[in-house]
């Protein structure tokens, strides 16, 4: 392959971005190919104003949250879930929202809130534990819902002249339920191929060599490296299952704004299980972080290194921005893996 | 900008960075020559014999697990630390503080559990102390056991690693960390994964016997095998190379860590030790210390301070040390 011709391409998931940083791709690749991160951590792109509301819902007295683990080290502007854990409030991390439930029956005298974040690949299985919790009528199990959208996103990079993206490696897990076809769009309207892949070592390096050709030959459309997996139609039962529960509404991204349709806000049928409705928690917006560039670094256009709080004012000790706190967090793969 | 931490969280505990920030803050205050080494046990001279003498605290929850239980923990914990100076271990001492309420049956499996693990290890106990605290101070019960052994390895096994020296590990890791998290979190994963918790002491003979170039022996605990190799090269001031191909990993462990998000390389080992032996004596020692063990890395001048894992692809990487608690994935 000639390769006088500089590409760019974005790994859009932050489990692809931990891998790449993991097995050291990078360090392999010709000067010509440039991998950039994309936004695809969910919990990098929550904006702090929902975790200072998530935070504000877990000290009520009657409440207990559940979240994942990665979510309660997130700083909002006064501090994380797990500070408030420190302080009293009664938070906890369970592995599966389902475990929500089971909290739920055992306190029927508590308010049990899960903190909600998620792509696809999350989000359906929360619209399951709620369509669950109607068939047994539980009453005091409640979401705060920051699930977001992939595609609206990927069509905000796609579109971006700024950031100028030749082509995008794109997240197996979550095409497992989307299916391919939403990616087409992408593909063809912007003539940005599109190359679903797995996450071992030559997985990804597979579909990196696939996208270069597809550079190359002009051939703008999506192929997918992980069939053993990921089917054209996705999953239509879990889709089903989300669109049942939730509806897309315009939602907040961190450091990158609002982007059209890519949240998710409760359908009437389950308004109940919204805590946003439950406990109508107005606190004002945070004002933008000084001198973090997360917002950058989420939309591709800056790499970790050239922020100047990375690795001195920001570590994954004492995160400023999301993207240092999560382990699938550009700032935080970039910390561990590339000196 | 955030503040300083100015409380102990748990991440102080968990084998990383911020424990080491907390013990030095306690090393100041109480140094003296043989605590400054801080190795997992103290070399002590006493009319002309070397003794090693250790100490340490076990507060595993769920007292029994896959493989393993609080009180062979409490055995092996504190043999395996007394063995990585080089020492035969002899004698432990065993204190209880226990929650009001526990049942007398789990304290009398617990202590069978204890008289079994020293059997094997070829340990006795000789001293003990019990405390019992109201419901909340503590959780269902905390054990600490001390421990001493006599040394009599011609040389001195410090955390100093010399240039030359081949790195071996007597198994696979990550298999304690991973039980006991299956157990702890009702993950309702049906695996075989036990931890791997057992007293270390006749391997480390059959190492100590085979030659006399050992210049450290670790075992791995909280923190993982990354965690105890940055250790040892920040103390050797010297680069360590580890080749990820040859670290063993079970497929079972290996499948967890990746559907939760955890590099194994950080999770805890109870039954592994990693010796340090110049590189002519390595497959000589990887013999008499068992078929399971391996050659994984060596000691460099390049790179000090720092250890590089060269990756199953043929790139390499800086493995550093553990920040902040593992967490789970969320996607």
């Amino acid at each position: 392959m000639s390769s006088n011709i500089k590409i760019k391409l974005m790994e859009v998931c932050g489990t692809h971005t931990m891998a790449i940083a993991r097995s050291g791709i990078k360090k392999l690749l010709p000067e010509s190919i440039e991998l950039i991160s994309g936004p695809g951590c969910p919990v990098c792109v929550t904006p702090q104003h929902d975790i200072d509301k998530a935070i504000a819902v877990a000290k009520l007295e009657d409440v207990i949250m559940t979240t994942f683990g990665d979510m309660i080290r997130v700083p909002g502007s006064r501090g994380t879930l797990s500070e408030a854990k420190m302080h009293g409030a009664d938070v906890r991390v369970v592995y599966s929202c389902m475990d929500t439930l089971t909290i739920a029956k055992k306190n029927p005298k508590k308010k049990i809130v899960f903190m909600g974040v998620g792509f696809e690949t999350t989000s359906p299985t929360i619209a399951a534990t709620i369509k669950e919790a109607k068939r047994q009528g539980i009453k005091n199990f409640f979401v705060l819902s920051n699930f977001k959208c992939l595609f609206p996103a990927l069509e905000t990079i796609a579109s971006s002249k700024k950031i100028g993206v030749d082509g995008f490696i794109c997240p197996g897990h979550v095409s497992v339920i989307t299916g391919t076809h939403a990616y087409e769009a992408v593909a063809r309207r912007y003539k940005k191929p599109c190359v679903i892949t797995g996450f071992e070592d030559m997985d990804i390096l597979k579909g990196i060599k696939r996208l270069a050709e597809k550079i190359r030959d002009n051939s703008y459309n999506v192929e997918v490296e992980y069939k053993r997996v990921v089917k054209k139609n996705g999953n239509p039962k879990a889709r089903n299952v989300l669109n049942a529960v939730f509806k897309p509404h315009d939602s907040d991204w961190r450091g990158i704004g609002e982007i059209k349709k890519s949240g998710l806000v409760f359908r009437k049928e389950y308004r109940d299980f919204d805590a946003d409705r439950e406990f109508n928690i107005k606190i004002p917006k945070p004002a933008p972080q000084k001198g973090c560039l997360c917002g950058e670094v989420l939309q591709g256009i800056k790499s970790p290194k050239d922020c100047k709080l990375f690795r001195k004012a920001c570590t994954p000790k004492r995160p400023i921005g999301p993207c240092m706190v999560s382990a699938e967090g550009t700032c935080a793969a970039y910390y561990k893996y590339e000196s | 900008m955030k503040a300083e931490i100015r409380e102990i969280t748990l991440a102080h505990g968990n084998g990383g960075k911020l424990m080491h920030e907390l013990i030095e803050k306690l090393r100041i205050r109480l140094s003296n020559n043989i605590l400054d080494e801080l190795t997992d046990a103290a070399e002590l001279r006493i009319k002309g014999r070397r003794l090693a003498f250790s100490t340490d605290s076990y507060v595993v929850k769920p007292l029994f697990f896959p493989g393993g239980d609080i009180g062979k923990l409490a055995v092996c914990g504190t043999v395996n630390d007394i063995s990585m100076k080089g020492a035969k271990p002899l004698f432990l001492s065993l204190s209880f503080i226990i929650e009001e309420g526990l049942e007398f049956k789990v304290i009398e499996q617990i202590a069978d559990s204890i008289k079994k693990e020293a059997k094997k290890a070829g340990v006795l106990i000789v001293t003990g102390d019990i405390k019992v605290v109201e419901k909340g101070a503590c959780d269902k019960v905390y054990i600490n056991t001390s421990g001493i052994g006599v040394i009599d390895y011609p040389k001195r096994i410090s955390a100093k690693a010399r240039v030359g020296d081949a790195i071996i590990i007597n198994g696979s890791i990550a298999e304690h960390g991973m039980a006991i998290l299956n157990a702890r979190e009702n993950l309702g994963f049906k695996s075989a994964i036990k931890s791997d918790c057992k007293s270390l002491n006749f391997e480390v003979e059959r190492a100590l016997s085979t030659s006399n170039n050992i210049s450290v022996l670790r075992d791995p605990t909280r923190g993982g095998l990354a965690t105890a190799l940055n250790e040892i090269a920040e103390a050797s001031n010297l680069g360590i190379e580890v080749y990820e191909k040859e670290i063993p990993v079970k497929r079972s462990v290996l499948k967890l860590c990746s559907i939760l998000g955890f590099d194994p390389l950080y999770v805890a080992n109870e039954g592994k030790f990693i010796c340090f032996v110049n590189g002519k004596d390595a497959k000589r020692i990887k013999r008499a210390i068992g078929p399971k063990s391996k050659i994984i890395g060596k000691v460099t001048t390049t790179n000090k301070r720092e250890v590089v894992l060269k990756t199953r692809i043929g790139s390499g990487r800086i493995l550093p040390i553990l920040e902040t608690d593992q967490l789970p994935r969320i996607c």
